[in-house]
This record gives C-alpha cells, structure tokens and sequence, in this order.
C-alpha cells in the first residue's frame, strides 16, 4: 500500500497538517505513519512524506536518521527495547538484557533468524522505579524478571503464529 | 498534601467533571478576571522556580515576553529524557488536567496563540489521552475561540519527539517541532525574543511539572504557595528516587525537607539494610554526585541549600547507590549517554564525549594508568563552559565529580597497572 490516498491515514494526515504553522513541521508525526504502514522508514515512506510536505527526500532522510525511534532498517515483530541506564543497571537490568539476549540468542541490535525479536538497550525510558523493564513494539513492560520474560516471549509467540494461521 | 500529583488523593481526577469538582478551572477563571500583567504578577510573587532543572523565576521568564508582538506561543517541555526522571509522566498520566488548565493561564498571560505540549516519543500513549482532554475542553468552551467567555482564544495541541534527549533543551526543541534536526540553537536570540522562539515568534518553554503548579497559585493565591518551602525555593517539588532503596517512586514533598527524610522516612532506606548507602546523583546524570555523608542527609532539598553542598536539586532525579558501586562503572554509564546523546552539532562536546568513553572503558578493563585518570579529568574540566549547549557541561560532571569525591575507585583499577610499569 501506500500513504497518500490511503483512506486509513487521511483524516490523520490532515489533523496534523492542521496543527503547525508550516507544513514542514508535520515531518515527524507524518514519519510514524509511514513507520505504520511499512514497518520501517522505507525510502517509499521518505519520498511520500516528502512529497506532501513539499521537501527534499534527503531532508525527510536526515530528520528520520537523527531520532532513535524511526527504525531505518526491517525489525523483527516484536522489537525489544531493554533500559540498561544507570537506575535500571542499579537494579539489574545489565543482567537482565545479557540473559534476554542469551536467551534469544543474538547480538546487540541483531534480530533472531525467525524474525521474531530485535533486541537493543536503550537509554532511560522514565520508569526507573519500575527496573528492569523494556519496551516491546513502543509498549512499556515493567517490573521484569526472568521467569516474566519467558512468560511473555511464549505468548508472543503464540499470537505471532495465530495471526499467521489467521491469514493462512 | 499533594498540589501536583492528585491523582493518588483523588479517585477518577483525571475525567474532566471529577476535575471541575475538585476545583479544576478556578485558578483559569480568576486568571481571566485580571490583566495579562497581573496574572504574571501573582506568579512572580509565589517564588514559582522552573522545575524543568534551571530553576529560573517563571513569572520572571513569562514577564520577558514583549506584549506588543501580535503572535506568541507556549510550548510544554514534556520531553522527560533526564536519567532517572519520571515525575511528568506521573503529572501527565494521573492528572493532565491541571497540566492543560496551567498551560492555558500561562497562554492567557503572554496572550499566546497556541500551546504545544512537546511530548518524548516514548509517551505516545500520554499524548493520545492528552488529545481525549484537549477535546473535552474544547467541547465545553475551555479551548478554543473566546474561552470560558472571555474573548480570548487559544489552541493545544500535542507533539511527539522521537527518542533523542537533546530535544529537552528548549531550542532544540523548537528546532524538532518545527521539523528541523533536533540540534541546540545559537543564542541570543532567546526563545522569549522575536525571532528566537517557535517559529521565530516570542516563546515561553516551560516544564511539565512548572506549569502543573500554576493553577494552585492562581486559585489559592500567591501567598499560599509562597508559604511553602524555603525562602528562595516556594512550593512542592517531585522527588523521583530510584537506585538502591526499598521503595523508590515519586514522592511530592515541600521543597526543603532534608534527603534524609525523603530517602528513610519515604524511598524506605537502603534497599539492603546491611550495604549502606555511598552516594546519591540528586540530579540525574547531569548534576554533580554527593558522598551520602551525614551532612548531605540532613541538607534541605532547595535551590540555594543544595548550592551549599556542592550540587544542584535540578529535576530531582535522585539517584542513590550503596556501597557496592563502583562509581567508575558510574562515571562510565553516565558518559555512555551523554555520548549516545551529544547531538553532533561542536566538536569538543562530539569528541570529547566519545574519547572519555573510551578512555573510562579502558581503566574499567584494568588496562589505565594512573595517568589516564588524571587526563579525563583535564578533559572533562576543558570542556565544561566550551560547547553551544549545556549537554557538554553535563557530560563532564560525572567524571569531575565522581574523580573528585571518589578517587579510591578509580584508583583501585589503575595501581596494578602502574605497579607493573
Ligand atoms: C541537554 C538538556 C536537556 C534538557 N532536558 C529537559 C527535559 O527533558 N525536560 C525539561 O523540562 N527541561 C529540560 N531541559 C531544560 C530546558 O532547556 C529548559 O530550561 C526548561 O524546559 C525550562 O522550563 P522551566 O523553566 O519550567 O524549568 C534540558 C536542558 C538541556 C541543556
Ligand atoms: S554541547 Fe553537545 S549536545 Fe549541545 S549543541 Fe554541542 S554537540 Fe550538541
Ligand atoms: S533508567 Fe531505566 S527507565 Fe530510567
């Protein structure tokens, strides 16, 4: 599919194009809409996005490139966000996001090879009392520990494969 | 007695009619009664300090706005990216109306146009229930044209960031809200000047927390807020702790209650009660580290008081380690952010950032010299006061401080190495 004309995204389009003064100021809500429908910031998102608010691609691809959570690269479906700033890591959230790795078994950044889980450490998420915790697909999870982790890595598996069956 | 965080008082506080019955818009309501002028007034008198970490007179800030410009703004500081800072979540989750009522009265005194809540990426969700407000005050004439019938209009919206912490800096911010790269700007002109805000038009950057204290004072009256706190330091503050105590959370206290309290009688103590505790970042990563001695425990939490003890309060991201910390594994966390964080734009801070990283790795490895050492510090203290924004005295705190206070630890990772030279 595609962003423009692309009725999902229309009256969205239009209410942030509304809120600013110029339309180059839209460029950041309207990068997540073409993360939405891609997945990633493909160069297909970048020149749409360019094209509605009438600039560059290579303006478009540098506001996408300076901001972590514009992914320039496919993930995998669940992308897994673990905090190991100071607070977490007081808590042991280092730990935690060597084992999760372990567990999953790939590197830093890297993405399991059924495409499942991207794993990377992030900077403080603003729940620090709440450590170790992590961010799944921009959803906070808190408070973990192992035996919750594996919980949650079960069922997300789980759904992954029903909304495989549900399409097959 | 909360003023900030109600919603642990308040069952339901965030629906707007349990809001109103709690006294929601009757700050917005006298507000609108006076002159801009003297709105700016009652909140200079109430001692209000910018709780964004500068702590700079916010009826001060709002009085630099030049009146006569036809078009101003506000935008709310909600980028929350300070390490171990987690009170204007808390502020936006639990009681966002008082965040929109205050935005709104600081709005009517610069007489602004329109209000963007800047909030960090992350809080995407924050900003979806933020939008269901702003919608349910529009519907009821509290946003909009001729709010609450008094012939001035004024718009909210909502923005979200996308994961890079310099954007908490107010021109940075405004660079990113405009669609520019989140990089610093070069001052003057300031964000309160024509050509230095939002779009080039006069702007007041506040904090989430800052302007979640407006409505109080302006319904309870300078005076009320005023009696709170210290001389120099009025009101309530939020105190996020986290690191090695029992309890850590938000907890709202008056400004000038000592750590101590906050850190026994409320954070619960040490988390283990036999490693005591060894040093606290009452400013997140960005404000120089304390020893936890008696003395420092029994500092009022204020403004001038954390001065006299060779730190600041900032954002009161307090940060406490026990014994069992290495605080060159410290130095070396908090150089890592910064590092992640420098947003690229001067070179000592760029460079700077990215050597000592390297360097503290190197000593953490066993493979400094005492010489190493030595050199970060010169560094670090070379960098301080060089860089177009704060980030590069930030990020030399943690070394300068953690060198000073705590030699021994870095020390221990470097003798074996200068023993065998
Ligand atoms: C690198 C850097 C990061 C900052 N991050 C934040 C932040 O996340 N939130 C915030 O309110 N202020 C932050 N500030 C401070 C803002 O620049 C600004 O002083 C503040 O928003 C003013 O609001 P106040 O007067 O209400 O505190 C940051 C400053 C610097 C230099
Ligand atoms: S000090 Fe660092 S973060 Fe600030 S403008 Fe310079 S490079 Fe960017
Ligand atoms: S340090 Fe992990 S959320 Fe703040």
């Amino acid at each position: 599919m595609a962003i423009i004309g692309n009725p999902k995204y229309e009256a969205r389009i239009d209410r942030h194009l509304a809120k600013y003064e110029t339309k180059r100021s839209a460029v950041m809500p309207l990068l997540y809409i073409a993360q939405e429908e891609y997945g990633w910031v493909n160069p297909e998102g970048i020149r749409e996005v360019a094209e509605i608010l009438n600039l560059d691609p290579t303006q478009v691809k540098s506001i996408a490139g300076f901001y972590t959570m514009y992914s320039e690269k496919p993930k995998g479906k669940y992308w897994l966000q673990v905090c190991t700033d100071l607070p977490c890591a007081l808590q042991g959230a280092d730990e935690f996001h060597a084992w999760l790795k372990d567990e999953l078994d790939v590197e830093e950044g890297g993405t399991t090879t059924d495409d499942m889980f991207t794993v990377e450490h992030v900077m403080c998420l603003a729940a620090c009392d709440k450590a170790p915790m992590l961010q799944c697909n921009f959803h906070y999870v808190e408070n973990l520990d192992q035996d919750k982790m594996r919980g949650l890595l079960a069922k997300w598996r789980q759904e992954a494969a029903q909304a495989a069956n549900g399409r097959g | 007695m909360h003023i900030l965080l109600r919603g642990r008082d308040i069952e339901n506080i965030k629906q707007l009619d349990v809001y109103e019955a709690h006294g929601g818009f009757v700050g917005m309501k006298h507000a609108l009664a006076m002159t801009p002028a003297e709105v700016i007034d009652v909140v200079k008198a109430s001692g209000l300090r910018g709780r964004g970490g500068a702590g700079f007179p916010t009826g001060v800030k709002w009085s630099f706005i030049p009146q006569h410009e036809p078009v101003k703004f506000v935008t709310v500081n909600a980028d929350e990216s300070e390490t171990g800072t987690f009170k204007d979540r808390e502020i936006m989750e639990e009681n966002p109306y008082q965040l929109i009522e205050g935005s709104l009265i600081c709005a009517y005194a610069i007489q602004a146009k329109a209000v963007y809540i800047y909030l960090r990426g992350e809080f995407w969700d924050i900003g979806d229930q933020l939008d269901e407000c702003i919608e349910a005050l529009r519907a009821k004439g509290y946003i909009g044209e001729n709010i609450m019938g008094s012939g001035y209009d004024c718009e909210v919206y909502t923005h979200l960031g996308a994961g890079a912490y310099i954007c908490g800096e107010e021109s940075a911010l405004l660079n990113s809200l405009e669609g520019y790269l989140g990089q610093p700007r070069v001052r003057p002109p300031f964000p309160a000047q024509k050509g230095g805000g939002l779009y080039k038009e006069a702007t007041v950057v506040n904090n989430v927390e800052t302007l979640a204290n407006v409505p109080y004072i302006l319904s309870e009256g300078a005076g009320a807020f005023k009696a709170i706190g210290t001389e120099q330091s009025a009101g309530n503050k939020i105190y996020c702790v986290s690191g090695h105590v029992k309890r850590p959370g938000n907890y709202e206290l008056p400004m000038g209650a000592t750590f101590r309290e906050l850190l026994y009688q409320h954070a619960g103590g040490p988390l283990h009660d036999d490693r005591p505790l060894k040093a606290m970042l009452p400013s997140g990563g960005s404000g120089p580290i304390v020893p936890l001695s008696d003395e420092v425990l029994d500092t009022p939490m204020s403004y001038e008081d954390c001065a006299n003890i060779g730190t600041i309060i900032g954002s009161a991201s307090i940060i406490i380690m026990d014994e069992t910390v290495d605080m060159t594994w410290v130095a070396s966390k908090v150089t890592k952010f910064f590092k992640h964080e420098s947003c690229g734009k001067c070179t000592p801070c760029r460079e700077g950032t990215y050597w000592l990283d390297k360097v503290i790795d190197r000593i953490l490895d066993g493979r400094g010299s005492p010489d190493d050492v030595k050199r970060i510090a010169d560094v670090a203290e070379n960098m301080a006061g060089t860089t177009l924004c704060a980030l590069g005295d930030f990020a030399a705190n943690p070394i300068i401080h953690t060198i000073r206070h705590f030699p021994d630890d870095f020390a221990q990772h470097v003798t074996a190495q200068a023993a065998d030279g």
